[in-house]
């Protein structure tokens, strides 16, 4: 019976040599999926003993980690002006994960990036407790206290960014209402599940990233790609255009798209369109152009493209076009035209940096625990979207527009180029949406911005973008001249 | 395999052979001193004060098993040296991590005390098999009961009423009250190996003797494949009743490899596994616990459906073990205690994490060569029915191990046994002490030096010898 044993004994052998490979299989290979498995606790537990790094405006700590008592949950995340930074910090929750830069830098702030591998070896023999980098952000917090203020004390639903043009540096990212990230950072399972809870069946969305991830239609914003268009085809500044009040759309039987209030427009050159924001001048111009011209020129300024600032942005689009009544509506940034806020300040940031699009960035720097530089943000060509010299036509355009602006807030001695709009969307009390892009010093710009106030904000229909939206990008570009922007 | 107890003292007459017992007691010292070790870990790591008690654990520990060695000494001083040694030394771990789980508050704990109890027992009850079976042969001469009260045994729970019997969906138990509660299968194993080994021994002739011979196999009667017929259905039977697929497989293998092994016929193996096949195909498709159990293997990171999450035991072992990784997370440094069951099913996942995989193939090996161990002491021992039954006891350590670490890993679907020696669980600890001892046994006998033999006479020339038969070597 021997030889049977020892066929026995090699099969037995077999079977170990079997589960060793799969023990190797599950603890080398499949390690990495599960340890980043979602419901992974023992990775949360983990994350949860571990001090957590800072995120930081321009020496403000917006986002820090407390030592608790509990001996599970070491540190508790601390958000020191929750709701205003909330669009940019994100929430980090031990039962709802995370997003904005908590999520982004994640590896930054958590102290696993590969950056910190040293330190972490060096903590290891030194003895010392593992802890995150910080995440140093490009806000300027007296422009974002501005925007926040300026839509909540209204009681506005909206948002605001701020750009840089020149680096593309965000300036300012601001959603109204917010939340307060803090809500989530709680141990107490019951309590951050009733919160979450709360939050998410608010009828006005506050966990919403309105800057970044809702799409609006433009409204009169989009005659800026509409002019670039144009200019790139052939139109000059002082070309005539049409002023009719309104003009029949093209392929139906009896609609017309008028201009704002039906009246005749008062300029009859490009240049005038713009600053009186006629949309019977833009309908036509869009016909005449087609569409594919016209995506030409919003492709140039971002739109359809995947953007990362490092959380990612909705991408902004034209819609179909798909017959000369669509093209007719389009060209003024109405029907299927959707962009985000962001998007349009880039636009604006683009006109005013001679053309060129920056890529927009909130990440200013990554710093070791110790507070030592990892990486530093360089400026980062995004595309050119237009020549500079039609990019300076445009401007002067924009600049004509604000003289014909209405609205409070204007600043004596700074000359601002903006263009407002007021946006259609099929409100059944027709209460369009309030935007107002702009960039100063015109001359020099250092700050562009993009403000839209939802649903009339406290006007109702009788809201415009001047009236609205404007001031309150005023009051911010104000906020950023002379807090040091 | 030349046999190390070598004759050495030939010039004084009698041989002497090495016992190696004191080996033993080295090996059992070294066991102590590795399991004192992690002990001390796991209190600097979970921050307990560390205090000399820590090392009077120790000594209870080596007092235990110098207890076990005293016996061996006595009743087996020829087995082999280091079976009693890789059993304290696997059992040492355990008791360790269970105290670890104990100290992170793991679910069902406390474990420690009770198994320090169940380890004190089954080391008595191993001191009184070795004691009391002089002769593991005298085994063969109650094949028929051992048969019988084994089935009963293994029957029992499935027939009883469920509040007595069933815990965590399979009726394997007896609840006793405030004894605790016995899974008789694990006494069961052992009786019935003793029958299988005896039945075969007798009965083997029949099982070799040709049936027809077609598609190139030579089919064993109908009537011969009796046994495997019957060994099949106990362990459909098994999982019918007490919906227990680990107990079932554990037979089923077992009864296939004894098969083979008594008749060194792989036709067998065939037919088992072909049997064992359509069982499992049947078991699917009839039981919803088995399907669960499958769809969980294959896919132990698939998303909950609804309020069910049948994967997450499985899925937390592994994502500790993950964690572990190579190096493991250091005693008392990781989670072990977030996985349900950590103490009894899941063990070795525990061990995973803290040891890593280093650590956990050093268990494996350790059980190897346990397991070794056993086969070599069934291939030392002269008679059939000690080959037999020494072979089936490795095996069913041997399957036991994968049927448990196979499960935990995500080798094989769950089944639900535990891991001998390790896991929390009094039934198993007790009988798989027996198992060792009978084992301890079988390897005296292998060992133990032959009554001399009578002196050859001279030969006779050539021209006178008688014709002589010469066994056929096998």
């Amino acid at each position: 019976m021997n030889k049977p044993l020892r066929r026995v004994a090699l099969a037995m052998m077999a079977m170990v040599v079997l589960l060793m490979g799969n023990a190797t299989y599950v603890q080398v290979i499949q390690a990495d999926e599960l340890n980043q498995d979602g419901r992974n606790v023992r990775t949360r537990y983990e994350r949860y003993a571990r001090e957590r790094g800072q995120i930081i405006a321009q020496g403000q700590s917006l986002a820090s980690s407390e030592k608790t008592e509990d001996p599970v949950y070491k540190f508790q995340r601390h958000y020191a002006n929750g709701p205003l930074y909330a669009p940019v910090t994100g929430f980090y929750s031990f039962y709802y994960g995370s997003n904005g830069i908590e999520r982004a830098e994640d590896s930054i702030l958590d102290g696993t990036d590969d950056s910190l591998a040293f330190r972490r070896l060096s903590d290891l023999f030194t003895g010392k407790s593992p802890r995150g980098g910080s995440v140093e952000l490009t806000i300027n917090p007296a422009m974002q206290q501005v925007a926040y203020e300026q839509l909540t004390k209204q009681g506005f639903t909206g948002s605001v960014v701020a750009l840089d043009p020149r680096t593309g540096e965000i300036l300012a990212m601001v959603n109204a209402p917010s939340y307060d990230p803090n809500l989530l950072t709680s141990s107490d399972n019951n309590e951050v599940a009733a919160q979450w809870n709360e939050l998410n069946d608010d009828p006005d969305r506050p966990m919403a990233n309105r800057a970044v991830s809702e799409i609006y239609p433009p409204g009169s914003t989009f005659k800026l790609i509409t002019t670039a268009a144009a200019l790139q085809n052939g139109y000059k500044p002082n070309s005539k255009v049409e002023t009719a009040a309104r003009i029949p759309l093209p392929g139906t039987a009896s609609a017309t798209l008028p201009n704002y209030g039906g009246n005749t427009c008062k300029g009859e050159t490009l240049t005038m369109a713009v600053a009186y924001s006629c949309n019977t001048a833009f309908a036509k111009i869009a016909g005449e152009l087609g569409p594919e011209k016209l995506r030409e020129a919003a492709a140039a300024f971002g739109f359809g493209e995947d953007l990362q600032i490092p959380m990612s942005v909705a991408k902004s689009d034209l819609g179909a076009m798909a017959d000369a009544a669509a093209l007719y509506q389009s060209g003024i940034g109405q029907r299927d035209v959707r962009v985000t806020p962001m998007q349009n300040a880039m636009v604006a940031a683009a006109i005013a940096n001679d053309g060129t699009m920056m890529k927009p960035q909130l990440v200013k720097a990554t710093r070791a625990p110790d507070m030592t530089e990892l990486d530093t943000f360089r400026p980062e060509e995004l595309k050119q979207s237009v020549s500079p010299e039609i990019a300076h036509m445009i401007r002067d355009m924009m600049i004509q527009s604000e003289k014909h602006t209405k609205g409070s807030g204007k600043i004596s001695n700074v000359q601002i180029a903006s263009k407002t709009g007021t946006a259609q969307h099929g409100d059944p009390d027709d209460r369009p949406h309030g935007w107002y892009v702009a960039f100063a010093p015109a001359e020099n710009p250092t700050i562009a911005v993009a403000v839209i106030v939802e649903n009339g904000g406290d006007e109702g229909a009788e809201a415009t973008g001047g009236s609205i939206a404007a001031p309150i990008g005023r009051e911010v570009i104000r906020a950023g001249l002379q807090g040091g922007g | 395999m030349p046999e190390p107890a070598a004759q050495t003292g030939a010039t004084s007459g009698a041989p002497r052979v090495l016992t190696r017992r004191g080996t033993e007691l080295f090996m059992l010292v070294f066991a102590a001193v590795i399991v004192t070790s992690a002990l001390l870990i796991v209190e600097v790591s979970q921050e307990q004060s560390v205090t000399q008690e820590l090392f009077l654990y120790g000594a209870a520990f080596l007092v235990l098993f110098g207890a076990a060695h005293v016996a061996v000494r006595r009743w087996a001083p020829y087995a082999d040296p280091l079976i009693l040694p890789l059993v304290a030394l696997i059992n040492g771990i355990g008791l360790v991590m269970l105290h670890r789980l104990d100290l992170a508050e793991a679910y069902g704990g406390p474990f420690t005390a009770k198994q320090i109890i169940f380890t004190t027992v089954g080391v008595i009850l191993f001191v009184l098999v070795l004691k009391f079976v002089k002769d593991h042969r005298t085994l063969a001469q109650y094949g028929y009961t051992c048969g019988f009260v084994g089935l009963a045994l293994l029957a029992l729970p499935g027939l009883l009423p469920g509040s007595i019997s069933e815990a965590n969906g399979a009726k394997l138990w007896i609840r006793l009250g405030p004894l605790g509660s016995i899974q008789p299968g694990e006494f069961a194993k052992i009786l019935l190996l003793i029958f299988f080994a005896s039945f075969l021994v007798s009965k083997r002739e029949l099982f070799t003797t040709a049936g027809k011979r077609f598609l190139g196999i030579d089919w064993p009667r109908a009537r011969d494949m009796m046994p495997v017929l019957v060994a099949w259905m106990l362990s459909i039977g098994i999982v019918v009743l007490e919906k227990d697929l680990g107990t079932s497989l554990l037979f089923f293998g077992i009864v296939l490899v004894m098969l083979y092994i008594a008749t060194e016929r792989a036709v067998w193996v065939f037919l088992g596994l072909s049997l064992f096949s359509l069982g499992c195909i049947v078991a699917f498709n009839l039981f919803d616990h088995v399907q669960v159990r499958v769809n969980t293997w294959l896919d132990p990171l698939a998303p909950a459906t609804g309020d069910s999450d049948p994967g997450y035991q499985l899925r937390t072992g592994l994502m500790g073990m993950a964690k572990g990784g190579i190096d493991g997370s250091g005693l008392g440094k990781g989670m072990p205690e977030r996985t349900p069951w950590a103490a009894s099913d899941f063990i070795l996942s525990a061990i995973g994490e803290e040891l890593g995989l280093i650590g956990l193939m050093a268990l494996f090996l350790v059980y190897l060569l346990l397991m070794m161990r056993g086969l070599r002491s069934a291939l030392a021992v002269r008679d059939s029915f000690g080959k037999l039954f020494a072979g089936g006891l490795a095996f069913t350590l041997a399957l036991q191990l994968f049927v448990v670490a196979g499960g935990v890993t995500g080798l094989i679907p769950m089944t639900g046994l535990t891991a001998p020696f390790m896991a929390a669980g009094g039934s198993s600890m007790l009988a798989n002490y027996v198992l060792i001892a009978l084992l301890l046994r079988i390897s005296d006998a292998a060992r133990r030096p032959q009554a001399p033999a009578k002196p050859k006479p001279k030969q006779a020339p050539i021209a006178e010898a008688h014709t002589e038969l010469v066994e056929r070597p096998r």
